[in-house]
């Protein structure tokens, strides 16, 4: 199983402005990530988290299965964080 | 797991294709809506069992062909996958996203599910 660090690595490379991983379970077998991208605009929620099973690639199939994801534009992100 | 015949392939996304377009509500889970298998595919149940509507559960455990011919057919890697309307709606985390921002609840509506259902 892929470790936080990692996971975090590949996810800047959308490129990403704010990225947060956390293994849930401390078992590599549930992870949340928080993903903020301008590579999101204009995008439809499911094209938001192809992008990321895309950079996450073959490599990670296994993290895709116990990933909880949230994606966000910079503008939604604001938003979100006040 | 035996892997599935490349000429089982058409067939079985043909299968889909029917079940998505012939049900408005349709999500492919591990397990049933009474015995979930992964905390992801009870996740999805549990959102759509809150708007109390009818929706046509299947369970990939017990069909291999389906397993993987649903992620080729949605171009999707995971499951659970909702489909409303015949179209692919996302996984867990886009249906408790939208239920929350209250997108769910019209897109429910206008696939003619928006009544609540006696328990199934």
């Amino acid at each position: 199983m892929p470790s936080v660090t990692e996971i975090e690595r590949r996810l800047r490379d959308l490129p990403a402005d704010h990225v947060e991983v956390q293994d849930l379970t401390g078992g590599g077998d549930h992870f949340k990530a928080v993903v903020v991208s301008r590579a999101f605009e204009g995008k439809t929620r499911i094209q938001q988290h192809q992008l990321v099973y895309g950079v996450l690639g073959e490599a990670m199939k296994g993290a895709i299965h116990a990933l909880s994801l949230r994606t966000f534009t910079p503008e939604q992100w604001e938003t979100t964080t006040g | 797991m035996e892997e599935p015949a490349v000429s089982d392939n058409q067939e079985t996304l043909d299968r889909i294709r029917e079940v998505v377009t012939t049900h408005p509500v349709v999500l492919f889970m591990k397990g049933s809506p009474t015995f979930p298998q992964c905390g992801f595919s009870a996740q999805a149940v549990q959102v759509l069992e809150g708007y109390g509507i009818e929706f046509k559960a299947v369970d990939v455990l017990s069909d291999p062909l389906v397993r993987q011919g649903v992620k080729e057919y949605s171009n999707w890697p995971t499951v659970p996958q909702l489909y409303v309307g015949g179209e692919f709606v996302g996984g867990s985390d886009i249906l408790v996203e939208m239920h929350q921002s209250g997108e769910l609840a019209p897109l429910l509506q206008k696939a003619g599910v928006g009544q609540p259902e006696a328990d199934r």
